[in-house]
């Protein structure tokens, strides 16, 4: 379990170091309002959506799927918020709009577990079908246009602070949350038991499908809190761009945490890592001053470098050297 | 048939282990030209073990091959198939999206100005499939024509390079009669033209039709070599089966002792299912070990999966406690007490990246649903319990159960239903493949699960013991029961006669 954590957070302290080495004053934090400030503070804060995407899809993984869906359903959430807060300032409206939006999430995720569990499609399949659409039902929503907000209740949830940006609290808790009941309750077991070997948990009994149909409801639902955080942070609803490629951050977040995209046994921490690695990634890019048309480029090799240092066969050859030198 | 030509095939002392099993021991086999050798042997006998090291998949640790004179050693199947050794293996090796011709040549497709010359693949696929007889286009799709077809696809493909061998592994096992006599007729021609074919398969009928000469295997080792109209089917099945020594009489005693008449707990009317079992009636009491016999293929997991609701039946009704009951799938089956330990230990039975401790409570976890997870005590307790009730090892309840030995994996898979305290155990295959150490564990534990008022349906393949163990024998013949007998009264003789047909009462035909 350390060991399988290890290259990981390696990687997380190279990419902090660079960043301290490039910038002297990355690890300062400051208190200033009773608001906590510092670059890695931002690196959380900016972090929190993809981790509460990565959380979901760490389960919908285990149990051998994917969920193409999420940032599509981002954006539907933002949108469905600011379509119903309109001119309003009335917390009251806010509250109302999220709860819409959530529960519109859920449907959705209900209709991805539907495809996968129900009619048996192939997941990338199944959520590609959203993944495309979803947008559409974001622009129709906002009928094309950017909706702008302007309620301080909504501002809170991507833009508060509790000390510590409201964002991040919200995602420590899902993490906490679901690291909780997986563990607490027999769902974590099952969803590894189904991931591992969907016949034997089905002969054992386990009921696959109700277990598959509730991760996807649950990686909807946490796409759809990120949706809100992204969209309360600039307030307004971009159909469009909302979170956008959102979802192969979180993939990314996942495989490099260390759960194995062919389903089975998760690692939560590693996701929180993987998530970690990706935004102090997408940090450092901006801090160190890559020009931004090689960006994309230096995110990729800096993401095949992590993955292959995990790699069995780079391991082996790794592990193969170390017993030539002793 | 006669002698006079040398072998074309000849393979002495052939030995080969894998880790933990001794696959084969000492094997000779010889293969004429011009015939159809049948290679006969039950499950895990070496059959397949043997064919591969024929065609260079596995190489032998001792022993040597001698093909057409010279000793070879093929270290991978493309070096065999260069030396005339073509293989068709049971499941259609073939690309359904491209063509009957490409399928043919694939590999080795005509060439010409660097391209391929697609007019002259046509021409040789259309000799090749002209030479068996099979008049379809070749430049039809793959994928448009039936199972059957493409396997005679797949034997043109075999032929295509000079073939002096061809192995034949299980060809049969997904045609009907119709495709399986065009099949023979096939392998005939090919006989005929001198080439030498081994054929595999499960189905007494058809070895006795079409092969010449057949070589019997058993536990990895040679057990004779015959021509096939020297022996009758009643001899090959026991030399097939074999006699097992070391009988366990202690159980024999209990198994006759007991008295096995508690009420009837599960009742099948007519229970059945299109292609896997015909429709079937049983009944098994409460402290009553039943027991399945028959061949491989004759419909023993399929009924045992009826029973479970692991398939749907098409046909009849279940009665548990005299109420019928409608199985929807395991769950419905788990909770009337019905558990299924499966043959497929790693396919269909354990979760192998879990623990022990995971895998053990599965069963009862999934039927308690997600919410209620099991007390850490009291999964503690049931853990330590069976880990030394069934002695497993290591007893470490964290050790991932991909890392145990077959005997102790099926013991976790067994451990894993009692938990749950079923009212009627299946077992299907618990012996196989583990050491006999194991097994006569398995089998004490059966007779005192029975002796506690447990009814166990019993599945193996092991005749000796299904005999030794059941209060009552079903015999299944090519997805029939055949027949019931009584355990105490019945020896394998008996059974081994109405497997083989030859005294059986075919009285109840049903279609």
């Amino acid at each position: 379990m350390k060991n399988r954590l290890l290259w990981p957070l390696l990687a997380l302290a190279a990419l902090l170091l660079l960043n301290l080495a490039v910038t002297p004053s990355f690890f300062a934090l400051r208190i200033q309002d009773g608001h906590l400030y510092g670059g890695l503070v931002d690196v959380l804060k900016n972090g929190a959506p993809t981790l509460l995407i990565a959380l979901g899809m760490t389960l919908v993984i285990a149990t051998r799927g994917i969920d193409l869906s999420v940032g599509a359903v981002a954006a539907i959430a933002g949108a469905v918020t600011c379509v119903h807060i309109g001119t309003s300032d009335s917390t009251g409206t806010a509250l109302a709009g999220m709860a819409i939006a959530l529960v519109l999430c859920a449907v959705l995720g209900l209709w991805n577990g539907f495809l996968v569990a129900g009619m048996g499609i192939q997941p990338i399949i199944a959520t590609l079908v959203l993944m495309t659409a979803g947008r559409g039902v974001a622009m129709l929503v906002t009928e094309g246009q950017i909706v702008t907000v302007n309620n301080t209740a909504y501002r809170q949830v991507g833009a508060g602070f509790v000390v510590l940006p409201v964002s991040i609290l919200i995602s420590l808790l899902v993490l906490g949350l679901v690291a909780f009941v997986t563990r607490k309750t027999a769902l974590g077991m099952l969803i590894e038991a189904v991931g591992v070997n969907p016949e034997a948990s089905r002969l054992a009994g386990v009921r696959s499908r109700t277990i598959i149909w509730t991760v996807y409801v649950f990686a909807a639902v946490c796409a759809g809190i990120a949706g809100l955080m992204i969209s309360s942070n600039v307030s307004a609803a971009d159909a469009n761009n909302a979170g956008l490629w959102i979802e192969m951050d979180a993939i990314l977040a996942v495989v490099i945490g260390g759960t194995s995209l062919a389903g089975g046994r998760y690692s939560l921490t590693g996701t929180l890592i993987g998530a970690l690695i990706i935004q102090t990634l997408t940090t450092t890019v901006y801090t160190i001053g890559v020009a931004p048309e090689v960006t994309l480029v230096f995110k990729a090799v800096v993401v095949i470098a992590v993955c292959l240092v995990q790699a069995p066969k780079a391991r082996a050859a790794l592990s193969f050297r170390k017993v030539a030198v002793s | 048939m006669t002698e006079s030509p040398p072998p074309v095939v000849e393979m002495r002392g052939i030995s080969l282990a894998f880790p933990g099993v001794k696959a084969l021991q000492d094997v000779d086999f010889r293969l004429f030209p011009g015939e159809v050798h049948a290679l006969m042997g039950e499950n895990g006998a070496g059959k397949s073990t043997l064919i591969k090291t024929l065609t260079g998949v596995h190489r032998p640790d001792a022993g040597e091959t001698v093909l057409a004179g010279e000793a070879v050693a093929f270290s991978s199947p493309g070096e065999a198939q260069h030396a005339g050794i073509s293989t068709v293996y049971q499941e259609v090796n073939l690309c359904a999206n491209l063509t009957v011709a490409e399928n043919i040549l694939l590999g080795r497709e005509p060439r010409r100005l660097g391209g391929i010359d697609f007019p002259a693949m046509r021409r040789r696929a259309a000799e090749v499939l002209a030479r068996i007889g099979v008049h379809i286009d070749p430049a039809s799709s793959l994928s448009e024509h039936p199972i059957a077809v493409q396997q005679l696809v797949a034997i043109a493909r075999a032929i295509a390079v000079d073939c002096r061998v061809l192995v034949l592994d299980e060809p049969t096992s997904s045609l009907d009669a119709g495709e399986v006599a065009e099949l023979f007729r096939i392998m005939r021609v090919l006989r005929d033209e001198g080439v030498a074919i081994l054929f595999v398969s499960h189905f007494l009928d058809q070895v006795y039709e079409i092969s010449d000469r057949m070589t019997v295997l058993r536990n990895g080792m040679l057990v004779g070599e015959h021509l096939t109209a020297d022996v009758d089917r009643r001899s090959l099945i026991s030399q097939m089966i074999g006699r097992d020594l070391g009988t366990l009489e202690a159980i024999e005693d209990a198994a006759e002792k007991r008295t096995a008449q508690g009420p009837v707990l599960v009742q099948a009317e007519g229970l059945g299912r299109r292609g896997a079992i015909e429709p079937f009636d049983l009944e098994i009491r409460a402290g009553q070990v039943v027991g399945l016999a028959g061949l491989l293929g004759s419909g023993r997991t399929e009924l045992a999966r009826l029973l479970f609701g692991a398939d749907r039946a098409d046909s009849g009704r279940l009665l548990v406690d005299g109420a019928p009951l409608r199985l929807r799938g395991p769950r419905s089956a788990i909770a009337a007490g019905i558990a299924f330990s499966s043959e497929d230990r790693k396919g269909e039975g354990l979760v192998a990246d879990l623990s022990i401790r995971d895998n053990l409570v599965l069963a009862m976890q999934a039927a308690r649903g997600w919410t209620r997870p099991l007390p850490r005590r009291t999964k503690d307790h049931l853990v330590e319990k069976y880990l030394k009730a069934l002695d497993i090892r290591p007893a470490n309840p964290d050790a991932l159960v991909r890392t145990l030995s077959g005997g102790n994996q099926q013991k976790v898979l067994l451990a894993r239903w009692l938990v749950t305290e079923p009212r009627l155990l299946i077992l299907d295959e618990p012996t196989r493949g583990i050491d006999i150490g194991a097994k006569a564990q398995i089998q004490q534990l059966v007779t005192t699960l029975a002796a506690e008022g447990t009814a166990v349906l019993f599945i193996s393949a092991e005749l000796e013991e299904v005999v030794r163990i059941a209060d009552r024998i079903v015999v299944l013949r090519d997805r029939r029961k055949i027949a019931e007998l009584d355990g105490s009264a019945t020896g394998v003789d008996e059974v081994v006669e109405l497997i083989a047909g030859g005294a059986a009462p075919d009285k109840e035909v049903v279609s």
